[in-house]
């Protein structure tokens, strides 16, 4: 079915013609949804771009390098005050200071992945969690960084385009999102991907192979800091304000339920469980006005539980669904699709 | 001179707690080689159980408390039973992510049950009292969590040396199949383990209780507790309790002589720099993959 009979075959970006006709409608329709759509949805779009993001550079960390780490609100933090802190006292550009702020994200990255060269397993999780911890717990004591009163993001105008509704701000993201994603997919079709995957499948093998662990593993954090410094700057300015309580541990563990809803190794499967995740994360942010469901949720409330906790339901099912996808489908959407496909294409069979 | 000892002594008396959970997690760990993410959770729901039954229906202590642990072992057992167990060919991070799951739908409904109110148990010490040993001080409560956490590391070392359940756990943890030839319920042990776990992270909520009650109490615990297992080395009974009073004593001597702001990350300092020196942490035999 998906046999790959020679090498340009595995590396080309495009497999068949399908794919770039459902490419080119997809483009089309990002391109002409927020004439279309409610203001509110696209904020929504921007909100769910950012998480695929940052989803997708941790799952080249997670899924193709099979290394955890449970510290990406850490990144996160960093892109999104580093952003903000170059523009309003070095008077970078966006544009300019956003790399320059995934940048040192990525360095932090590569710091972090020093240690992680000798850990694995529960050890790794506990370093990587604990520097999330600690580079939010740092930013908050900052002085430049507004300390707990958090910080406002400066105007944003791109040469003489002065942005400032959420669909203006759609149009720089999405295309940023999608060079990003585009870039993801032919890392993994390079030597360096090769390099990842050979890594995650069997580290001393591929050292005997040649695969340089230092030099990988340590870029495998740096990419995915990279990937999540950006989605910080982003996200800065998706929100507008931005306090060291938004960048908690909860933050780091969303990514990672994105990422393995959507299916470990693979950049598509990221792109489908940041996208229904964040959606998800959104609705059930204000649970009580969803028609129906709603209703129905407010008077178990106030005869059974509390009014004030049911924000809390959003955790409830996201623990559900992580439960019921890792026992069901550990491959995730991915998984589901792949199924899906082999049905079809096999079909009376 | 005085200072240091009360700074000690308060570590200690935190490092108690800490090693509660991170005896906790070892236990699991050496079960199910899962970093236990829910342990945090495994004791919060009984301690809200014992809180409701303390403060609504005003049920006596000496039955509140045995209740409360007998359900924690039994939501040990049932998470094991019902959930863990259930995983298609897990590896480690799916494994993690099991834990993650299950630590947020404990977390949610018990917040969305009692809201975020921080509230203090009842509790037959009260949080006040205080003992002077000396020119140091330190609280009844907390000096209660030292004796209690001394006697469950005792208790659990006997139940390992000499019982017959304790010597099968350990026999199941050296080499599963080999237990289970042997004629030893390899299922049925680890999912006694995890009831064992859940009720020794409860003792140390239960403890923690009459100071304060909301959902999110058990995280700093349980986290310090995980960094004091790492830094002993994860399946190491005495190297967790180890570790945790390492973590306890350093975070409050740091706390006083360095930084009050910053003592809540020292602990994640700690384990780096004891990861990058003995990646295995300072009492587990370094494991060398093979090929």
């Amino acid at each position: 079915m998906d046999r790959k009979r020679d090498y340009y075959e595995d590396v080309q970006i495009f497999t068949s013609g399908t794919i770039v006709f459902w490419s080119g409608v997809l483009i089309l329709l990002l391109s002409i949804f927020p004439f279309i759509a409610k203001n509110y949805y696209v904020y929504v779009a921007n909100f769910m771009a950012i998480n695929v993001i940052v989803v997708v550079g941790l799952n080249i960390l997670v899924g193709y390098t099979g290394q955890i780490s449970m510290g990406h609100a850490g990144f996160f933090a960093i892109g999104a005050y580093g952003t903000i802190a170059l523009m309003t006292h070095a008077h970078f550009p966006f544009l300019l200071a956003l790399p320059c702020a995934g940048l040192v994200a990525a360095l932090l990255g590569f710091l972090l992945g020093l240690p992680a060269l000798r850990l694995e397993g529960p050890y790794l999780a506990i370093a990587t969690l604990g520097f999330g911890i600690t580079a939010t717990q740092i930013i908050g004591k900052i002085k430049m960084f507004g300390e707990r009163q958090g910080l406002h993001a400066p105007d944003l105008t791109i040469g003489s385009w002065h942005i400032e509704t959420d669909k203006d701000f759609y149009f720089i993201l999405i295309p940023i999102t999608f060079f990003l994603v585009l870039v993801a997919r032919n890392i993994i079709k390079t030597k360096v991907g090769r390099a990842f995957i050979s890594i995650r499948d069997a580290d001393i093998a591929a050292s005997t192979m040649g695969v340089n662990l230092t030099l990988y593993k340590t870029l495998a954090f740096a990419v995915s800091a990279f990937y999540a410094g950006v989605g910080g700057g982003l996200y800065a300015f998706v929100l507008r304000f931005i306090e060291p309580e938004l960048f908690s541990m909860f933050m780091s563990v969303m990514f990672l339920t994105m990422v393995v809803v959507g299916g470990l190794g693979s950049i598509m499967g990221s792109v489908a469980g940041a996208c229904l995740l964040g959606f998800l994360d959104l609705q059930l942010r204000n649970i009580l006005e969803i028609p129906y469901v709603g209703d129905w949720i407010r008077a178990l409330s106030e005869s059974y539980f509390t009014l004030t906790g049911v924000s809390n339901i959003q955790l409830i099912v996201f623990g559900l669904i992580l439960i019921i996808i890792m026992l069901f489908e550990p491959l995730g959407i991915f998984g589901i699709w792949i199924r899906f496909k082999k049905y079809w294409m096999t079909w009376p069979f | 001179m005085v200072d240091f000892l009360q700074m000690v002594l308060s570590g200690i008396a935190v490092g108690s707690s800490y090693a509660l959970m991170g005896l906790g997690m070892v236990l699991i760990y050496k079960a199910s080689e899962v970093p236990n993410f829910v342990q945090g959770e495994m004791a919060l729901l009984p301690v809200f159980i014992a809180f409701m039954l303390l403060s609504t229906y005003n049920i006596p202590y000496y039955i509140a408390f045995p209740a409360t642990l007998i359900f924690a072992f039994i939501l040990g057992c049932f998470l094991e039973f019902a959930i863990l167990r259930r995983a298609k060919e897990p590896n480690i991070l799916g494994l993690i992510i099991i834990t993650i799951g299950m630590e947020m739908m404990l977390l949610g409904f018990v917040s969305w049950k009692f809201g975020a109110d921080q509230r203090a148990m009842p509790f037959p010490i009260s949080t006040y009292d205080s003992i002077i040993i000396g020119d140091v001080f330190i609280s009844s409560l907390d000096l209660l969590t030292l004796v209690v956490a001394l006697v469950i590391m005792l208790t659990l070392f006997l139940f390992f040396r000499f019982s017959r359940m304790g010597v099968a756990m350990k026999a199941t943890q050296m080499n599963e199949n080999a237990a289970a030839l042997m004629g030893i319920k390899t299922k049925q042990i680890r999912m006694v383990t995890w009831g064992i776990s859940a009720v020794v992270g409860c003792v140390a909520g239960l403890l923690a209780a009459p100071v304060l009650v909301e959902p999110y109490m058990m995280w700093g615990p349980m986290l310090k507790g995980f960094a004091g297992a790492v830094v002993g080395g994860m399946t190491s009974l005495p190297g967790a309790v180890f570790g945790a009073y390492i973590v306890g004593i350093v975070e409050h001597l740091f706390g006083g002589y360095i930084s009050i702001e910053f003592k809540s990350v020292v602990a994640f300092a700690i384990i780096v720099i004891v990861l990058c020196i003995k990646p295995s942490g300072l009492f587990a035999r370094h494991y060398v993959k093979k090929v």
